[in-house]
């Protein structure tokens, strides 16, 4: 099993993702530079991390989802490979058209940093198989611009399909439908603003964040 | 800003040199200065840089321990907490420009404080900060408090450092300077350390980072003046921050020093290239020539006057080894910075500089540096206050009222407002934060079982009343926060923000209160390993309360084996460590319920506090104890109000005792702590033997807060109270 973390210049939860992976599921971790126009070969998992790449200047996300690797990382999802985007990575997904919608400044206006309860709306997926019967997982948010935001015909299409896998039990930032976390049409891309990265093991709070790793790696 | 035509005292005093450093400059040049030396002398010898009415007595501080690796004289302490780790720490002020511009000001403290940690060869972990601000009611406070947690919220947040606790405080006596101190505390290799020192003449000097602009200029200067009606005029002396800057920086500079390419590291802070330069080559004993056209400037026209004096953000000097300059070359690209080589060191002890071809600098660094004034400032025994008879304090009319209020009161409320504008989770390390129900936080080191213990701490209401017993207190706290989450108290740093040195009564709160701290330090084994001072805090010739912030590093070996007070459960006896005399002198309690403020503050036992410490931290370590929550503002009444709130469950406090009531529940002696057991008489034979005084003094249960026929307060009720204010106060309301 093997994942690749990609570092985009002013990401903050590269080696966070890194720990968490290799400790929830012992996979080995590469970080891999946005420079990068090739992926290590045989990666099960693609990992866009939490931060705030090149500032978040212009808007969260606009720059690097302009990087060279991620033509690279939107081959490797049409192959089957999983990609995921925490937070930060979410905003990248969005802004690299591979989810929809957009993630808006949260709608208390401020940076907003707690503990959530989340409800796993879909367990068929790749990213949720091993949460089982667990409908309920505890994650924290960082973000200021985590107010997920979509058309309502796109918000319908993507509760229609199953794609909108996690759910805010007490919305933080003002989010659409209390959209946590969606995939795309695929499956394999998800995009997820509360931190897996930070919830792996019970003296960080919680280790729900473990389950969504060892999903991924149990799909591959 | 440009440098004057000619040098003139009266040019020096513009620049905040006294008549008689000046006529001194003269002397030891044997000539004028030009401008730009002038320029040079005026920030190397200010207040900031040269800490010329403090060193003679920072010097009673213990620094020494045998754990300490670098005490200090760097840009931060660096203490050994085994497995070839070091932790380095340093907390810092930003006061002045927070004033003038908040979110930069604050902000840029976070940067400023974080770039010396990690110079050190550290990578930062955790931030914590100190905030004084005005009554609630003046009506700038509001709009302060504001700026200055979004400004620290938005930078630490992205560089992607965790702001793992703090302090804040309210009190008239800040309405016109607040107080903005930043802790960062960072992670090394204890045999990776690096220093400033220029080791050798003839090594290229390579300038990397942003690029040189006109903000700042003189910003030193203005940390080290009083503020008068013109202070607003100053906000072109703020410098502008860059977090993502910052962040590139970081990733770069540990990149360079794990090439092994650098010699001698130091960041550009205060008096920015100025005092770099100077402090690499003074150190290290050997001259520096630069070419200031080869800095990178941000805009065109810069003077060579504006380029050494800028105080522009996120930018270091590092002297590399020789023919390293390639490794240097390849990771700025990588980073994406600006990055030149502006000179070499020589061998010469003087600074030369040279801009559009011509020497427009040079000078010896001596006089710069170890010769800079030293002052003894006049100094009078402050005036302390008188004992309290605890006679003419009267009850509550209205206990429940009084719980209420006092919980709610600015100093108790939740802070949860502040905090959780910050990322207190990023690098997934943390164990406890100010969300936790903890005394301090608690970082993981580096994922494994070995964890540090953090904290801020300070009761100015103390230091102001008895500035030597309130230096004691601000230390033992410090040490007694540690101690409650199951640290072992390993160093200090201390931050010193008080008024003008210059007046022999604020001097004599400066001496009094280093020397407090400094017998606290020694009796608890707590070297002071790094430190800031700043003075001048006044307007109008109104100075704030001395406030000497001591921030604080404890280990703790396990943390499988620590201790917060959001765990206990129904049925758990508490039971009070140390011993009740009932003080109120400078109370809470005497403040906010009775509208008094005065009294002599409860004095430090620092024999019992290590040995009720030293106990309970044993309890903790053993594993007998897992819930403990020590005693400071407000009494057992607070802490046990606070303890109930964390765990979400109510309990029930005793009063039968030979202290009235109010005394026993409202007065703030030291040296105490609430532990919780659901099998007390095991620790309380184990204290009786340790000469540690301890007492049952209530139990968990139910859904109130409550002390039989004296008050019975429902749970919730005491939550909206202590919710509410801050997220009320801020709405405007």
């Amino acid at each position: 099993m093997k994942a690749a973390v990609v570092v985009f210049p002013g990401s903050n939860c590269d080696r966070d993702c890194q720990r968490a992976i290799e400790t929830s599921t012992g996979a080995r971790v590469e970080r891999v530079w946005h420079q990068e126009t090739a992926l290590p070969a045989g990666v099960d998992l693609i990992v866009l991390p939490g931060g705030f790449a090149h500032g978040d200047y212009l808007r969260a996300g606009a720059m690097a989802a302009l990087s060279p690797v991620m033509a690279e990382v939107r081959a490797a999802a049409a192959r089957g490979v999983a990609v995921a985007g925490v937070c930060n990575g979410f905003q990248i997904l969005c802004e690299a058209g591979m989810l929809p919608g957009a993630l808006l400044r949260n709608a208390g206006l401020k940076y907003v940093c707690k503990p959530v309860d989340l409800d796993v709306s879909n367990l068929q997926t790749r990213f949720t198989a091993a949460f089982k019967d667990r409908r309920r997982a505890t994650m924290t948010v960082g973000n200021g611009e985590g107010n997920y935001f979509a058309d309502e015909e796109t918000l319908d299409r993507l509760e229609g399909e199953g794609r909108v896998v996690f759910r805010y039990a007490g919305n933080p930032n003002g989010s659409a439908r209390d959209i946590a976390g969606i995939v795309d049409a695929s499956g394999n891309v998800l995009g997820i603003m509360p931190h897996p990265d930070r919830a792996f093991e019970p003296e960080l709070g919680s280790a729900d964040g473990a389950l969504l790793f060892q999903s991924v790696m149990a799909s591959a | 800003m440009s440098a004057p035509a000619g040098s003139t005292a009266e040019t020096a005093l513009e620049y905040g040199l006294q008549a008689e450093e000046y006529d001194l400059i003269m002397r030891r040049l044997n000539r004028e200065p030009n401008p730009l030396e002038l320029g040079l002398f005026s920030v190397m010898w200010s207040e900031h840089c040269s800490y010329k009415s403090s060193r003679r007595h920072l010097a009673k501080f213990p620094t020494a321990g045998p754990r300490v690796i670098q005490g200090p004289g760097e840009n931060a302490g660096v203490v050994d907490i085994g497995d070839g780790q070091a932790v380095v720490f340093k907390m810092e002020s930003h006061n002045h420009p927070s004033f003038i511009e908040p979110y930069q000001g604050a902000a840029t403290g976070v940067g400023g404080i974080m770039r010396d940690v990690f110079t050190m060869g550290a990578r930062p972990i955790a931030l914590l900060n100190a905030l004084r601000f005005g009554d609630p009611k003046h009506p700038r406070t509001r709009r302060l408090v504001a700026g200055v947690v979004a400004g620290i919220g938005g930078y630490g947040n992205c560089v992607g450092v965790p702001t793992l606790g703090g302090e804040t405080n309210f009190h008239s006596g800040y309405d016109g300077n607040i107080l903005v101190n930043a802790m960062c505390v960072g992670l090394a290799d204890a045999e990776k350390i690096f220093y400033s020192a220029a080791p050798a003449a003839g090594l290229p000097v390579v300038y990397f980072g942003s690029k040189t602009g006109r903000d700042g200029i003189h910003g030193a200067t203005m940390a080290s003046a009083e503020f008068d009606e013109d202070s607003e005029e100053k906000r072109p002396t703020v410098q502008v921050g860059d977090p993502f800057a910052e962040k590139l920086l970081i990733e770069a500079t540990l990149e360079l020093m794990a090439s092994g390419a650098v010699a001698a590291i130091q960041d550009m802070g205060a008096a920015g290239l100025t005092s770099s330069c100077v402090e690499m080559a003074g150190k290290g004993d050997v001259g520096i020539d630069l070419d200031l056209d080869r800095v990178p400037q941000r805009e065109e026209g810069m003077t060579a006057y504006e380029m050494m004096l800028s105080e522009s953000q996120e930018r270091m000097l590092a002297i590399l080894k020789p023919g390293r300059e390639a490794d240097g070359r390849r990771i700025f690209a990588k980073w994406g910075l600006d990055a030149a080589t502006i000179g070499r060191t020589t061998d010469t002890g003087r600074i030369v500089l040279r801009h559009h071809g011509a020497v427009v600098c040079d000078l010896p660094l001596g006089p710069l540096t170890a010769d800079a004034p030293l002052y003894d400032r006049p100094w009078v025994e402050p005036p302390s206050e008188a004992p309290l008879d605890p006679a003419g304090v009267s009850p509550p009319a209205d206990w429940e009222a009084a719980i209420l209020k006092l919980i709610a009161c600015p100093d108790l409320s939740s802070k949860r407002w502040i905090w959780e504008q910050y990322d207190r989770h990023v690098m997934a390390d943390t164990l406890a934060d100010s969300a936790s129900g903890a005394d301090a936080g608690v970082v993981r080191v580096d994922g494994g079982r070995k964890a540090l213990a953090l904290t801020s701490d300070c009761t100015p209401r103390y230091v102001a009343a008895d500035p030597f017993e309130g230096g004691k207190q601000a230390v033992a706290e410090a040490w007694r926060n540690l101690t409650a989450v199951g640290g072992d108290p390993i160093a200090v740093t201390d931050n010193l923000n008080f008024g003008n040195p210059e007046r022999p009564q604020i001097m004599g709160q400066i001496v009094r209160a280093i020397e407090g701290m400094a017998q606290a330090c020694r009796a608890l084994d707590f070297p002071v390993v790094s430190g800031n001072v700043s003075l001048y805090n006044e307007t109008g010739g109104a100075a704030i309360p001395p406030t000497p912030t001591v921030g604080a590093v404890g280990l703790i070996p396990d943390h499988a084996r620590r201790a917060g007070f959001a765990s206990l459960e129904a049925g758990d006896t508490l039971l009070l460590v140390g011993e009740s005399r009932g003080e109120m002198g400078s109370s809470l309690y005497l403040r906010e319920i009775l509208g008094r403020e005065e009294g002599a503050p409860p004095p430090v036992d620092l024999a019992a506090e290590r040995r009720n410490g030293d106990f309970v931290r044993g309890l903790i370590r053993s594993g007998a104890v897992r819930t403990v929550h020590d005693l400071s503002d407000g009494g057992l009444a607070i802490a046990a109000a606070e303890m109930a709130l964390a765990s979400t469950i109510g309990l029930t406090l005793e009063t039968a005792g030979g202290l009235a009531p109010h005394l026993f529940l409202f007065g703030e002696d030291q040296g105490r702590y609430l532990i919780a057991s659901a099998e007390p008489s095991g620790i309380i034979e184990g204290a009786v033997r340790a000469g540690v005084t301890i007492a049952s003094v209530g139990r968990a249960g139910g859904d109130a807060f409550e002390a039989p026929s004296l008050f019975s307060v429902p749970l919730e009720r005491l939550r909206q109270a202590h919710e509410g204010w801050m997220p009320a106060y801020m709405a405007g309301a």
